[in-house]
């Protein structure tokens, strides 16, 4: 069990159904205040599922606690409200409109419920990625991959997020960009952002992380501190390798 | 045909196809956020005008009545949901919106003596009952079936119109109605008369459409809905709801809807079911712009105007087929231009 004093989300018994397949089963996972705490497995483990589901994008059984709050059905637009976000695999950004527009959607939720301190965020998310800074005007279409993973990230700041779920955020990108991306997961935490991170690349992932849950076909396989389990000799063996070594350099 | 007519004719034409331009762009809108096709759109056209013409008739137009019963049905659903959730903090607002502000909107036309008032006045107050329609017919209709194909959504949005012009008949009459122009000025340019009216229809249109291209490009509302048109699973994780998106979609469309009623009721006489062939010109110039390009839609627009009323001069009998026909040579056009463009991740 991940013993944390502040949980900011304890997820209980989640299950999620595609008709009579069962996508995920009774996972059970927490994420303390300011921790990094990231999931890995295998293709069609479930992640992707589990983070649309706590979401409120997919629909599940079982009990989502959010902040001290319990949402028998999460709801999209109240988890957002709320102070959860999630930047998806696919980024999802507003491929016509610019990149200080896709921002300032960002912040929405937050200009609804009647703050207006989105010029002040929009500052620190172009401190934090300075090549969004340069591009403001430019339409988000016109970005390359690690450009747009670094506008999806932004845009989900521009929330001020208690929790940011961050589902692939290395895939498809150059391993220079993939590092440039494990360093802002890691300041972000030093920020006090608590993330949630669904990984492939499970070496960069324990390197980042508090702690770790591997998922195996819909269940929790194995969980733990994440550097105990970067040296379980099972984990090495389907995830890690042994020469891999390299990989572990991303997130340096 | 002399210079003189032919100038009268494009007057003509231009008025009406500023009206057509307005009708294209909601159109354009309501299908890039709600993939509806709007069939309606006509009918909030005649709703706009006939109430206007019923208010100032002196009487109570139904169509109060027509919000007042859709408001509490929507306050009943929406009331019934926040009760099971627990939500009753909501419930004021439900209740107040859905019910408070018809039920308020009736008194108010009941104490004023609406037939007396300032042309202004009875244009906002017919507006005022016509417009929140469009967002409660997008929380009674099209929020239940959001995600359900586009033809199915087409489907319901002919029933919708039809149902929409038979309550038409029953709250108008058959008889047309024709308001008072909103001024009577006339102007002469050159060989050319232009009505105060004309100049009225010309300049709403004009600031109507700067005032929604500002909407869309300055406002975070504005930005919030065309953000729903280009990716709406994006734009749902940023907390911007596809209810609350159409209900603002619809909300704007009524508006563009009711106002294009009001400007062209001085010159044309509306029966309950003129709006529909009004609306069908409006798509004609919506698909010049392929459901998408808001300028190609206007452009359309006014080339549909300018055709209708040059053809009604030639063969008055056909200037309908003829503009609905330009809609095959532009369909031909545009399926052997557009090539179909695979969803790239």
């Amino acid at each position: 069990m991940n013993e944390v004093k502040n949980p900011v989300l304890q997820i209980d018994k989640l299950c999620v159904s595609y008709g009579k397949v069962e996508a995920l089963s009774n996972a059970s996972i927490t994420v303390g205040e300011g921790q990094i705490v990231t999931v890995i497995g295998p293709n069609g483990a479930g992640k992707t599922t589990m983070l649309s589901a706590i979401m409120g994008v997919l629909g599940s059984a079982g009990r989502v606690s959010f902040d001290g709050t319990i949402e028998a059905v999460p709801e999209v637009e109240r988890m957002v409200a709320r102070g959860m976000n999630l930047v998806p695999e696919k980024r999802e950004l507003f491929g016509e409109m610019s990149i200080e527009d896709n921002l300032v959607l960002g912040a929405f939720q937050r200009y609804r419920m009647g703050h207006r301190d989105q010029a002040r965020t929009m500052d620190e998310v172009f401190e934090l990625f300075p090549r969004l800074k340069e591009r403001r005007t430019q339409l988000a279409g016109t970005l390359s991959g690690g450009e747009r993973q670094m506008l999806a990230v932004g845009r989900a700041l521009m929330a001020k997020p208690r929790l940011l779920m961050l589902d692939e955020p290395s895939l498809g990108l150059a391993p220079l960009i993939v590092r440039e991306i494990f360093r802002i997961v890691a300041e972000l935490r030093r920020r006090g952002v608590s993330i949630l991170l669904v990984e492939q690349n499970a070496r960069a992932a324990l390197q980042v992380a508090d702690y770790a849950y591997v998922l195996e076909t819909g269940q929790i396989a194995m969980q733990g501190p994440a550097h105990t389990l970067a040296d379980d000799p099972r984990v090495i063996e389907a995830y890690l390798g042994l020469g891999g070594k390299h990989q572990a350099m991303l997130s340096t | 045909m002399d210079v003189q007519i032919a100038l009268m004719l494009a007057q003509d034409g231009l008025t009406n196809g500023a009206i057509y331009a307005l009708l294209a762009l909601a159109l354009v809108l309501v299908f890039a956020v709600t993939r509806v096709i709007f069939i309606p759109q006509g009918e909030f056209v005649a709703y706009g005008a006939l109430t206007l013409a019923m208010l100032q008739g002196g009487s109570m137009p139904a169509t109060a009545w027509l919000l007042a019963g859709m408001g509490a049905l929507v306050a009943l659903i929406d009331g019934a949901t926040a009760l099971r959730n627990g939500q009753t903090q909501k419930l004021a607002g439900v209740l107040g919106w859905n019910v408070g502000y018809p039920l308020g909107l009736v008194a108010l036309l009941t104490l004023l003596p609406v037939k007396d008032l300032p042309l202004v006045a009875q244009v906002v107050l017919a507006l005022a009952v016509v417009v929140p329609m469009g967002p409660l017919l997008y929380r009674l209709v099209f929020q239940p079936i959001a995600s359900a194909p586009v033809l199915i959504l087409l489907i319901v949005s002919v029933a919708v119109h039809v149902a929409m012009v038979g309550m038409g008949l029953l709250f108008f009459g058959a008889e047309g109605q024709r308001t008072p122009a909103f001024s009577d000025a006339n102007f002469e340019v050159g060989p050319l008369m232009v009505s105060g009216q004309t100049v009225w229809v010309l300049m709403a249109s004009l600031v109507l459409i700067l005032a929604l291209y500002q909407f869309f490009e300055r406002t975070l509302y504005g930005k919030a809905l065309r953000a729903t048109a280009i990716n709406r699973n994006g734009a749902r994780l940023m907390g911007i709801s596809p209810a609350l998106a159409g209900k603002l979609t619809f909300f704007v469309a009524a508006l563009i809807g009711a106002l294009s009623g009001v400007l062209i009721a001085p010159i044309t006489t509306i029966y309950y079911d003129t709006g529909f062939l009004i609306g069908l010109k409006g798509f004609v110039a919506a698909i010049i712009g392929g459901l998408a390009s808001y300028p190609l839609a206007a452009v359309g627009a006014v080339l549909v105007g300018l055709l209708e009323s040059f053809s009604s001069f030639w063969a008055s009998a056909f200037k309908d087929v003829i503009v609905f026909t330009l809609i095959i040579p532009v369909l031909m056009w545009r399926s052997l231009t557009t090539r179909h463009v695979e969803e790239e991740e």
